[in-house]
């Protein structure tokens, strides 16, 4: 592995994002896109020959590229390291990206802002690209933030919807929060560890954890601890956990591609990949640990139950992205790295395609997103229906699909953790199992069967999304039924060798790999176990509920007027934040300006002051006009001032 | 290439007889834009001479002259400058550049005297860096604010006069200090030079008096708080140029003052008030960050946003005490110093180009109310990437030059205390919230009025004004390296004055 051969494909996507976004006008629409999907091209094509050097040739990279500062004997500096974990995040990463770069030509065919569309998508691409091979936090944190503005750009890309900038503000504040917590433990790690460069920092792990910190007097903290749980703050942030996931629901507001690429396969795992990086952190701190795991469980249940009962499209598998990154969090609070990556990867492929076919669906429904306008659409969009479908089996974990062998890993790894809060996380990720399947197929059974309740728009009926639409889903397909048989390697073998690293004491997954015996066995295993029958039943209540007994739901939110109020209002999280965060900052603001500026500083010291030099040099005006003098005068004073203090 | 002119003399002069030579010329004919244009590229060009000539191995002061002035007192012309005052030097000739680029077409009343004003007061500021000389800075420290009171007292808005006493006394308040610390300095040191002072020894007490007599007069420019109310208002009052003069450089006279007075002359009253000033640090990121979250005023929202960002440079400044204390390597207080410096310069640059977007606006709509706006990327897109562009830098995201002087002054501050770190951090949050708010109601949304829907792009102008702010944070954000290369060995030299105690 060069370094030109990692720059090239670092920087390729930059250049057509330049080439698009700077210099749209000029080369048009076509070239526009074409400029941007060469990029990536370039990446996913050059991202595939790294996997292949890392896997199968055993090469790794971790060099300098450039120093970007150095201040005493610290170095900080770009550069990037490329192991088994990187090159996978980098082949996934390049892949959605090509798929989506692909789909946006039929997507946004008709919109304004095409050529920076793919521009910011581009550069989205770099930015993600960035963060995944970087060997440093200062890198990661730029990368980290730096994915963090194009989605700002992009839930924003409408910007005349009220809504839409509504929800990137709130987004790029609400990912501030966790940056805080994120910045702050970098300083952490640079305090205690002395540097910033990953191996550095985990060779220094085992002496971290030694160390204690006094944050409130008297109370001695665990370093690693506190380091640990400030970064995951910044993962909460980025991949949306409780109480931090606020934003992703609204970003909903963003174009659907970008919801596929940025809210649901790529940017939003962000956090995840950051945590098993930094799994030789982590590994020392059972502390957070079981704080990462508890808040990864409370994520994947409460916020599945959310997805119940929405009605846009696009919100339905925005919850059940939420749900889904909780269980990856909660396998990395499990130590089980391996497998919520691996769920991470599956996830990616058919999330994004998931999204994707809604578009699809918005784009034959003329822009409606509600479901409950919809219906009866498999026989119009043939192609659509049937990549819907594995994308939703792949999701609600069929045996044989992706997802299937992902999350049945997590929930088996959970079963198997020991560390504190591992009991409520097993029952929220089985309880999960069954919400998923019924949200999944609700969303499934009201869009694409049942009655026609469409607008027609003047007696057209819907059809079929165009090729450039409807291959980029085939293609998601694909990986979204096979990647799963990669379970022997990734999260029973050894695939990702010393990228993550797992204590003796914690790893889970060495014992549910005890009972693995080969991917059928494993499918066999499964379709005997709690969660098949779960899912399975999930499926068969939503079929119940919205195809036998369509009245039902209606009635059962009637009789459960207060859950549905609960759920409606969202646990009261937005309101909540609404009310006191954004609420109180302003007034707080305005009290200490009025008070605290303008009355106390300025009214009582400032101005008591200067009102006896205003009366003064108002008489002076009188005899004198021009300004000069206000300062000429003033200087004569200040001069006399000044001698009386040489006299003296 | 121009080691063999006093390049210092030069970088002072040429600007200030420029200056008076566009002002002797007068508007009759049409030559006092282009020739002020001239005067200040010029200025620039050779400003770049010290950085390609300055050598960053030593701490020693650069092309540095000497001339009796008043040899009665020892008074000398004394020139010369290290790794702290050179960026400044190049912020201040190439932040001229832009206010005679930004007052082009805009100022149509007493053009020359208008631009003579800012040529003079370029000179005035580089002088202000360059002396080693104390009265000399005296001189020059007080000289320099009277074109900024004119240009403010001229150019300025409705409530001007307000405005420019207000400054006045705050300022004045401060020098009456200042000089008394000198003329003391000079009597214990039997001489003016500025580094005289900084090896002669002081008792804590003395040095304490001496201490809150240079904060007093710095804390008003920087500005601190409490002492920073009034540059909300000159800010509102001045035309753009004065607004990017006085965000860009005369805030910096503060921290410049700081690091050359207080913390190598009074080093173990540093050491002893250091809890006061970063105190008054935090409450200006805190506090402050709040206050610019009410504001419905474009102008005082960035003068406000200032305020909180000089924090940061009193912030890294202060905190090496606790850092020497706390680690036994000097990288955390490099850092902290470094830090101040670069959040420094970062602001000079991100300021102007936020007061100039500002100016860009108020020349189309004159006004400054953030209500009156809405929409108007519909109406300028151009003008509305580089406004998201520049509230980014400001808000510190990562690869502009915002971030690097935050991201130092944090990483620093963990290592003195926690908590230090972790009230700075709410820059974070803040910074991001009051600016993009901002950003938020005046560049989205649909087209708002009537007003906003008459409004043109950025001409030719403005845009290569925008442009070169643009391309130079971006470049700092990205690779702050070279910036802070030049800064090493003045600053290893500050911190082992300041770990030695004058007693």
């Amino acid at each position: 592995m060069t370094t030109n051969l990692l720059l090239t494909l670092a920087l390729a996507p930059l250049i057509g994002s330049i080439i698009a976004g700077l210099f749209g006008k000029q080369v048009g629409k076509a070239w526009s896109h074409r400029a941007a999907i060469i990029g990536v091209a370039t990446s996913f094509a050059l991202s595939v020959w790294v996997l292949k050097l890392v896997t199968v040739d055993g090469e790794a990279y971790n060099q300098q590229i450039y120093q970007w500062l150095q201040a005493g004997t610290l170095s900080l500096e770009v550069g990037f390291m490329v192991d088994a974990l990187t090159a996978m995040m980098m082949v996934v990463v390049t892949f959605v990206s090509l798929m989506v770069h692909i789909y946006t030509i039929g997507y946004m065919h008709d919109d304004d802002g095409y050529s920076r569309f793919f521009s910011y998508i581009s550069l989205f691409t770099f930015s993600m690209l960035i963060l995944v091979m970087a060997n440093n936090f200062m890198q990661l944190f730029f990368g980290w933030e730096a994915v963090g503005l194009v989605s700002y750009l992009l839930i924003g890309f409408w910007y005349k919807k009220p809504t839409a900038i509504y929800a990137n503000l709130k987004a790029f504040l609400v990912n501030r929060v966790g940056d805080f917590g994120f910045l702050l433990g970098i300083a952490g790690v640079l305090m205690y560890a002395g540097s910033l460069d990953y191996v550095e920092v985990f060779a220094q792990a085992p002496s971290m954890s030694e160390k204690t910190v006094a944050i409130f007097a008297g109370h001695d903290w665990s370093v690693m601890s506190l380091i640990c749980i400030l970064l995951f703050i910044g993962a909460m942030g980025k991949s949306a956990q409780v109480p931090l996931h606020v934003w992703l629901p609204d970003s909903m507001e963003g174009p659907t591609p970008i919801s596929a690429l940025i809210h649901a396969a790529t940017m939003v795992t962000a956090g995840i990949f950051m945590v098993t990086r930094m799994s030789p952190l982590f590994e020392f701190s059972e502390t957070a640990l079981s704080f990462v795991l508890v808040i990864g469980a409370i994520t994947a249940l409460f916020m599945g139950f959310l997805g119940l009962i929405q009605n846009d499209i696009k919100r339905v598998i925005a919850y059940s992205t939420l749900s889904q990154l909780g269980y990856m969090t909660v396998a990395l609070g499990a130590s089980a790295y391996a497998a919520g990556v691996f769920h991470l990867m599956t996830h990616a492929f058919f999330k994004a395609l998931l999204f994707l076919g809604a578009g699809s669906v918005i784009i034959a429904m003329h822009h409606e997103q509600d479901i409950r306008k919809m219906g009866g659409l498999k026989k119009y969009m043939p192609i659509t229906y049937w990549t819907a479908l594995i994308g939703s089996l792949a999701l609600i974990g069929f045996p044989g699909l992706s997802g299937f062998f992902s999350k049945d890993s997590i929930i088996e790894a959970v079963h198997a953790s020991q560390i504190a809060g591992s009991g409520f996380a097993y029952f929220a990720v089985i309880s999960g199992v069954f919400i998923t399947a019924l949200y999944s197929f609700r969303l499934f059974f009201l869009v694409f069967h049942g009655k026609e309740r469409f607008d027609t728009h003047g007696g057209h009926a819907p059809h079929e999304s165009p090729a450039v639409v409807t291959i980029p889903l085939i293609l998601l397909a694909i990986p979204s039924v096979v990647v799963g048989y990669l379970i022997g390697s990734m999260v029973f073998g050894d695939f990702f060798g010393n990228a993550i690293i797992v204590h003796a004491e914690h790893d889970v997954l060495a014992h549910v790999a005890e009972e693995y015996h080969g991917v059928l066995g494993f499918i066999l295993h499964g379709m005997t176990q709690l969660p098949f029958w779960l899912a399975m039943s999930g499926v068969a209540t939503a079929y119940y509920l919205y195809m036998v007994r369509p009245e039902l739901p209606a009635k059962i939110q009637q009789r459960f007027q207060l859950i549905y109020r609960v759920l409606d209002n969202k646990y009261g999280f937005d309101d909540f934040n609404q009310k006191v965060f954004a609420g109180g900052s302003r007034n707080i603001g305005q009290l200490l300006w009025k008070l605290g500026d303008q009355k106390i500083i300025d009214g009582a010291v400032v101005n008591g002051t200067a009102k006896t030099v205003g009366m003064v040099s108002k008489l002076v005006r009188h005899v004198q006009s021009g300004y000069l003098y206000h300062y000429a005068f003033a200087m004569i004073i200040g001069l006399y001032v000044l001698l009386s203090y040489f006299v003296v | 290439m121009f080691t063999d002119l006093p390049l210092l003399s030069l970088l002072i002069w040429l600007p200030v007889l420029g200056g008076i030579a566009v002002l002797v010329n007068g508007d009759k004919n049409a030559w006092a834009r282009p020739l002020s244009l001239l005067i200040s590229v010029a200025t620039l060009v050779l400003s770049i001479g010290l950085y390609t000539g300055f050598d960053s191995a030593t701490h020693q002061m650069q092309f540095a002259e000497q001339a009796s002035w008043i040899s009665t007192f020892n008074i000398n012309y004394a020139l010369g400058i290290d790794g702290f005052s050179m960026p400044l030097i190049i912020l201040t000739a190439f932040s001229t550049v832009l206010v005679v680029v930004a007052g082009w077409e805009v100022i149509k009343d007493r053009v020359s005297q208008y631009m003579a004003a800012f040529l003079i007061m370029e000179g005035l500021m580089i002088a202000v860096f360059a002396s080693l000389d104390a009265i000399l800075f005296y001189v020059f420290f007080e000289a320099m604010l009277i074109p900024l009171f004119l240009v403010i007292g001229i150019w300025g808005g409705p409530n001007r006069v307000y405005a420019t006493i207000k400054f006045f006394l705050y300022t004045l308040f401060g020098s009456v200090f200042l000089l008394l610390a000198l003329l003391y300095l000079h009597h214990v040191s039997g001489s003016f030079s500025i580094l005289d002072f900084h090896a002669v020894s002081l008792t804590l007490q003395e040095q304490t008096y001496l201490f809150l007599a240079f904060l007093i007069a710095f804390a008003v420019k920087v500005p601190m708080w409490p002492v920073h109310t009034w540059l909300p208002d000159a800010h509102v009052e001045a035309p753009t140029g004065g607004s990017v003069i006085l965000a860009a450089i005369t805030l910096k006279i503060g921290g410049y003052g700081l690091i050359r007075f207080a913390l190598p002359i009074t080093p173990d009253a540093s050491m002893a008030l250091d809890w006061l000033l970063i105190s008054l640090s935090l409450i200006a990121v805190v506090y402050i960050g709040f206050v610019a979250l009410a504001q419905s005023d474009l102008k005082k929202l960035i003068a406000y946003s200032s305020i909180a960002h000089m924090g940061f440079v009193t912030l890294g400044l202060f905190v090496v005490f606790r850092i020497f204390v706390n680690t036994t390597d000097t990288s955390g207080a490099v850092l902290a110093v470094e830090g101040a410096m670069v959040q420094m310069i970062s602001h000079g640059f991100i300021a102007a180009a936020m007061f100039l977007s500002v100016g860009v606006l108020y020349d189309r709509m004159h006004t400054r109310e953030i209500s009156a706006y809405g929409g108007v990327i519909n109406t300028m897109p151009v003008f509305g990437g580089f406004a998201v562009f520049f509230a980014m830098a400001n808000a510190g995201l990562p690869g502009t030059s915002g971030f690097v002087g935050e991201f130092m002054v944090i990483l620093a501050a963990f290592q003195a205390n926690f908590w230090f770190a972790f009230l700075a951090a709410t820059t974070l949050i803040l910074g991001a919230a009051y600016t993009l708010w901002m950003i938020k109601r005046v560049m989205f949304g649909e087209v708002a009025n009537d007003d906003v829907a008459q409004l043109t792009d950025l001409n030719r102008r403005e845009f290569w004004m925008l442009a070169s702010l643009a391309i130079i944070v971006l470049v700092i954000g990205l690779w702050p390296a070279p910036l802070t290369d030049v800064m090493h060995s003045s600053v290893e030299h500050l911190l082992s004055q300041i770990s030695q105690s004058k007693i």
